[in-house]
Formats: C-alpha cells, sequence, structure tokens
C-alpha cells in the first residue's frame, strides 16, 4: 500500500501546478487580445490548443500511479485497467519476481518470491534483504542506470540451500520500475554436490565392512580352508557386513532423495494421526520381537499440518525404530500427538519418548549430523547406519518444523516434532 | 519502513544511505564467515588469503557509516525513531566489523591448521556450528531489512543450540589432544575457531537486540524465561541439572 499511496500524493501537485499554469496562459492571451484586436483568432486557437494539451497531460498523470501491490481489488483505481494484466503477469511467473523502484524499495512481490524470501513485502528495501556482494552491485547497476549486467549467481543457504541465477530488468524509464528475476537452479546444483557428497559417504562408510569381507574370504582360502565351523561363522559375518551395506545404500539413497527436492509442494496437507498409526502398525511386530511396548497418547481430532505424508512416515518410522532400538532396556516407548505452545507459537508436537538409558548432553547438539555415532560399536550392533536422524532432521527442515531432542541420563530420551501453525497463506 | 516522511528529502535519502550501506556490510559479513569457514574445512590457503584481503570493506564501510551519522546527527538533529534509527546504525555496523574480524581471524588460522590432517568429524561439527551461526546471522539481518520484532523471540533461543555445540566440539578436541600431543597446536587453533564462530553468534544476538530497540523503543528483557524450551534442541528434562 505504501507505494501507491506514495505515487499518488506526488500527482496532486502535479495537478494543481498544472492548472495554475494554465489559467495564467489563459489570462495573458485574453489581455494580449484586448490589447491588439488583430490577434483575436489566432488567440483563441492558442488557448484552444493550450487546453486541449493540459487535458491529455492531467489524464496521463492520473495514470502514473505505480503497481499497486497485491491488496485487494476494490482498492485499485477503476481508469488503470494495465496494471491489471501486469499484475497477473507478475502473478502468472513461477520463477520469484520482484518489481522495485529507482529507490531499491520493493513494490511488488509475486507469490513466488514471497514464499521464496520470507520478508520481502512491498516497501522492503531491496538492498537489506539481498545482501549478497554480487546481488548488490547488480542492483546498484541497474539504479543507476548502467544496462546489461550478466546475470549473477546468487544462493540462499538457511533453511534450505537454494541457488537462483538472478538478472534485472528495466521495467518503465519513466517511472524508474526495474523487475529482479530469480531463475532457480539449486536442483542442477545439488545434483552435482550430492555425486560428491554420496561418494565420499559411500567411499568411506562402505570401505569397513568391504574390509572385513575380503579379510573373510582370504582367511576362507586360505587357513581356514577345511574348516567347516570357522567357516559356517565367517559365513555368517560376512553375510551381517553385506547386509549393513545393503542398508547403507538404502538409507544413502533415500537420504539424497530428500535432499534433492527442498521445496514442498505448497497446500499439500497431510494428518498426523493416521500417519502415527500407520508407523505403529509397521514397527509394532519388531518392537514386540525386541521386548518393548508401544503406548500411545493420541489427542482427539484432526492433526492436519502442511506437508508430504510419505516423508512424514519416513520421519516417524525413524524416530520410533531409534527409540525400540536404543531404548529397549526401558522396555516401553510413548507416542504422544499434542496441541502445544512452545516459544510463543502454538503448533501440534507429536512426540516419541523411549524409557532407555538418554543420551549424554554433549552429543545432542550433533546426532543430527551424518554418520555421527554417539557409540560406533552398538549402533552396529543395531544395525544403525548414522543417517536415520540426519534424514529426520532435513525432513523436518523442510517442513518448516523443528525438532526438539530432550533427554536424561537413566531415564530416557524423547524426541518431538514440533509443527507451528501457518499463517494462513494469501 | 520508509512509511513517513521528512519534509527534507535529502535527508531520507541520508537514513536511506545508511540503511543500505549496513546491508552491504551484513552480506560481506556473511560472506567472509561463510568463505572462512569453507577455507578451513578445505585448507584452502588462497581463499583465506582472499578473506583477509577483504576485510578492509567492512572497516572502511563501517567508518564511513560513523561519519555520515555524526554528519546526520550535527546536521539534522534527530529526534525518537530517526535517532534511534542512526544509533542503531553505528551500533550494528560495528557488531558487524566485529564479525568480520572474526571472519578474517579464522581465515588466517587455515595455514596452521592445514599443516596437519585433522579428523574429519571435527570439520563436520564445525561446519554444523557455523551453519548455526550463520543461520542466526542471516535471520537476524532479514529481520532488520522487515523489522519484524516479532520474530525476535525465537531467534535468541538459537544462540543455546550454538553454545551446545561449541561446547560439544570443545570435549571434542581436547580428547584429541590428549590421544596426540603432537595434535595440540592444530587443535588449538580450531578451539579458536570454534571460539569464533560462538562469538559471531553473540554478535548476531547483540544486532537483533538493537534492532528491536530501534523498532520499538524498549530494550529486550535481558533473560528470557527459564522455561522457555529452545528450538531444535536440546533442553534438559524437567528437573535435571
Amino acid at each position: 500500500m505504501a507505494a501507491e499511496g506514495l505515487e499518488r500524493r506526488q500527482d496532486r501537485p502535479s495537478h494543481l501546478s498544472m492548472l495554475a499554469i494554465l489559467i495564467v496562459a489563459l489570462l495573458a492571451i485574453a489581455v494580449l487580445c484586448a490589447l491588439q484586436p488583430v490577434l483575436l483568432w489566432p488567440g483563441l486557437g492558442f488557448a484552444l490548443a493550450l487546453i486541449v494539451v493540459a487535458l491529455v497531460t492531467s489524464g496521463r498523470a492520473a495514470e502514473r500511479i505505480a503497481l499497486p501491490d497485491s491488496g485487494p481489488w476494490s482498492r485499485q483505481d477503476v481508469q488503470t485497467p494495465p496494471s491489471f494484466s501486469q499484475l497477473d503477469l507478475a502473478r502468472a511467473v513461477a520463477d520469484p519476481l520482484i518489481v522495485f523502484d529507482r529507490n531499491g524499495v520493493v513494490v511488488h512481490a509475486n507469490p513466488a518470491a514471497l514464499s521464496a524470501f520470507d520478508p520481502v513485502t512491498p516497501g522492503t528495501m531491496l538492498q537489506l534483504r539481498f545482501r549478497a556482494p554480487e546481488l548488490q552491485s547488480l542492483v546498484e547497476h541497474a539504479l543507476n542506470g548502467t544496462d546489461d549486467r550478466e546475470p549473477v549467481d546468487y544462493a540462499e543457504r538457511f533453511p534450505v540451500e537454494r541457488m537462483y541465477r538472478v538478472s534485472v530488468a528495466r521495467l518503465d524509464t519513466t517511472r524508474g520500475l526495474f523487475a529482479l528475476i530469480f531463475r532457480d537452479h539449486s536442483e542442477a546444483r545439488r545434483i552435482d554436490r550430492m555425486r560428491a557428497d554420496f561418494i565420499a559417504n559411500a567411499s568411506h562408510e562402505l570401505r569397513t565392512p568391504l574390509a572385513s569381507i575380503s579379510g573373510f574370504i582370504e582367511t576362507l582360502r586360505g587357513p581356514a580352508r577345511n574348516d567347516a565351523a570357522a567357516r559356517d561363522r565367517f559365513l555368517g559375518i560376512m553375510q551381517d557386513q553385506t547386509g549393513r551395506m545393503a542398508r547403507l545404500i538404502d538409507d544413502l539413497l533415500s537420504l539424497s532423495r530428500v535432499e534433492m527436492k527442498p521445496m514442498l509442494k505448497p497446500g499439500e496437507t497431510a494428518d498426523l494421526r493416521p500417519i502415527l498409526e500407520a508407523v505403529i502398525a509397521t514397527i509394532g511386530p519388531r518392537a514386540k520381537e525386541a521386548g518393548v511396548t508401544i503406548e500411545t497418547d493420541l489427542e482427539e481430532g484432526e492433526a492436519k499440518v502442511l506437508g508430504d505424508r510419505d516423508e512424514l512416515f519416513q520421519v516417524f518410522e525413524n524416530l520410533l525404530e531409534n527409540a525400540c532400538k536404543y531404548g529397549r532396556s526401558g522396555k516401553q516407548v510413548d507416542i504422544g500427538l499434542h496441541r502445544i505452545t512452545d516459544g510463543g507459537q502454538t503448533g501440534i508436537a507429536a512426540s516419541v519418548r523411549d524409557h532407555g538409558q538418554g543420551i549424554p548432553a554433549e552429543h545432542i547438539p550433533r546426532i543430527t549430523e551424518r554418520f555421527y555415532r554417539i557409540d560406533a560399536e552398538a549402533s552396529r550392533n543395531q544395525k544403525g547406519t548414522g543417517l536415520g536422524l540426519a534424514i529426520v532432521k532435513h525432513i523436518v527442515t523442510r517442513h518448516n518444523a523443528r525438532l526438539l531432542i530432550r533427554s536424561k541420563i537413566g531415564e530416557g530420551t524423547e524426541f518431538t516434532v514440533f509443527f507451528p501453525d501457518q499463517p494462513a497463506m494469501s | 519502513m520508509v512509511a513517513q516522511q521528512h519534509i527534507v528529502r535529502a535527508y531520507d535519502e541520508e537514513l536511506k544511505f545508511l540503511s543500505a550501506r549496513i546491508g552491504a556490510m551484513g552480506g560481506h559479513a556473511e560472506r567472509m564467515v561463510e568463505r572462512a569457514v569453507q577455507a578451513l574445512v578445505t585448507s584452502d590457503t588462497a581463499l583465506a588469503q582472499r578473506i583477509i584481503v577483504d576485510d578492509k570493506m567492512l572497516d572502511d564501510a563501517q567508518r564511513e557509516i560513523d561519519e555520515k551519522a555524526i554528519i546526520i546527527i550535527a546536521r539534522r538533529q534527530p529526534l525518537a525513531h530517526d535517532l534511534r534509527e542512526i544509533i542503531g546504525s553505528i551500533r550494528i555496523s560495528s557488531d558487524l566489523e566485529r564479525i568480520g574480524d572474526l571472519g578474517k581471524n579464522i581465515a588466517k588460522r587455515v595455514v596452521a591448521v592445514s599443516e596437519a590432517r585433522q579428523p574429519l568429524r571435527v570439520f563436520r561439527g564445525m561446519e554444523a556450528l557455523s551453519g548455526l551461526a550463520l543461520a542466526q546471522l542471516k535471520e537476524v539481518l532479514d529481520i532488520f531489512a522487515s523489522r519484524s520484532v516479532d520474530r525476535i523471540a525465537s531467534l535468541r533461543d538459537r544462540d543455546d543450540q550454538i553454545d551446545q555445540m561449541y561446547t560439544s566440539l570443545f570435549r571434542e578436541l581436547l580428547t584429541y589432544m590428549m590421544e596426540d600431543p603432537r595434535n595440540i597446536a592444530p587443535c588449538t587453533h580450531l578451539l579458536f575457531c570454534a571460539k569464533n564462530i560462538e562469538r559471531i553468534g553473540d554478535h548476531a544476538t547483540n544486532i537483533a537486540e538493537t534492532v528491536y530497540y530501534t523498532a520499538t523503543g524498549r530494550q529486550l528483557p535481558a533473560e528470557r524465561p527459564k522455561d522457555d524450551l529452545s528450538h531444535d534442541v536440546i533442553a534438559p528434562m524437567a528437573g535435571s541439572q
């Protein structure tokens, strides 16, 4: 709204001054005609032309209202039909697009821009929101009128990494409006990164089981060639190791998949309650095998959150599986679903709590890192890959949710996924 | 943000200049810290050298903001919100300049650390720590851009997260030093780097306080309530500690 009001305020003085000049000119012509009657007809003609010119220019001045922001249509002026199409055009662009004026203040941001860069409401100063040095110089050059700048790369790292190629275009010289256009090419860059990451992680983590398998093969072909008991034992260990490698590859792939698509499809919702119930049904048999009972405390009613059902399923599957593995000694795992208030925000919290031995405080900040293990041996015995919580953390971040970890030695650990209520999206 | 206008348009432009300059400084500081940690993790000494040179821009910008701010105060005799805005700019620019110094300091240690190869795990921790601090810094500067001070509360909590992460790294580095005395020199450097990153988080919190003061005219309450469980972490369960 600010930009609109601002432009109007500038229009009024120009109207008034135009009127004043017109009156003075007409008076001058009248005086001239009174003094020199010969000039009557040319004088009248000139006055007529002056009035026509004044009407045309003032009409154009009324049109000078800049792109109104995405406010309600009723506030729009009736005589500005072109701005409808401009706004619709901006809305139709799938990539983030920001229109700014010659002061570098945002006039309009299309829906894609609003959802990609949280606070870019009209009135924000562009140079404050986009601070990367390359972008600063791009905007500065545009404002100074130096055209034809090469597009620059811009990376937004938090909450999820996204890369853009940004270019600037001049929309209108007289009004001094510019458009900043972001082309998302995170996907391509991420595939590159993923490949490098995958190779680094896989080669590092797969080397240990591979080394042990090749060691056993060597022994089986050499000293233990005729030892049936040893052969049996070694083959058993080798099978465990190949199983571990297979799990590792599965987890690496699923982490890569999650990292591949950091943006959620907008507007997709999922109900947490059936997801939790499905997870319990899946893990239940294994939990029973391990001697763990699952207690549920699910609040009545719908627990709709913005998110992807399959991904959320994976979050709670990993959490519940962990609770059953590492909290085994506690014999019981509690699953809760409640509306709570956290840090001044209300939202839905789904929690998984075990009664196991707990996690020492110094490890808690880091257990969501890839391959971070508190006790490598114990993790391996439990068929852990060191990636489960990394996957959880990634999905949770993508959902704009928060992962809360509380633990006390000897009493157990509670993982809570907190989904803050989303403000109604426009 | 530029809701009210002044009668003298040049005054508006001067205030806007201060803001834009802070934006540029912020971008530079973010970039420096990010690159410094990258140089540290990849042992890229050439990149480290470039960062050290880059710090000059922040020093110059801070001096420029200081001078401009003093001239505005002297010439326009600002009151209320304008005055807070100007004083805020001075404070924020000095915090950003400090952040740049800390980034530079990390870059200076790259050579010493890269002489002896450290376990990958330490660097992962270092990256995670710098990720938290940079997220904090970005959020603060975004809040400064939009003046949405209601988001500050959740931001201060992240400071705790950074502290916890720092403590964890500290312990880990100590164990490496105890394992092998030859590790002591590089690990000490890494410890300083971790401390620097942690202090970058502190400066970000300072900026948040300044932004809050600028926008509202009130100070942020010094201590947040104890039972306010922080995000994404690690609150001890009731009864522990």
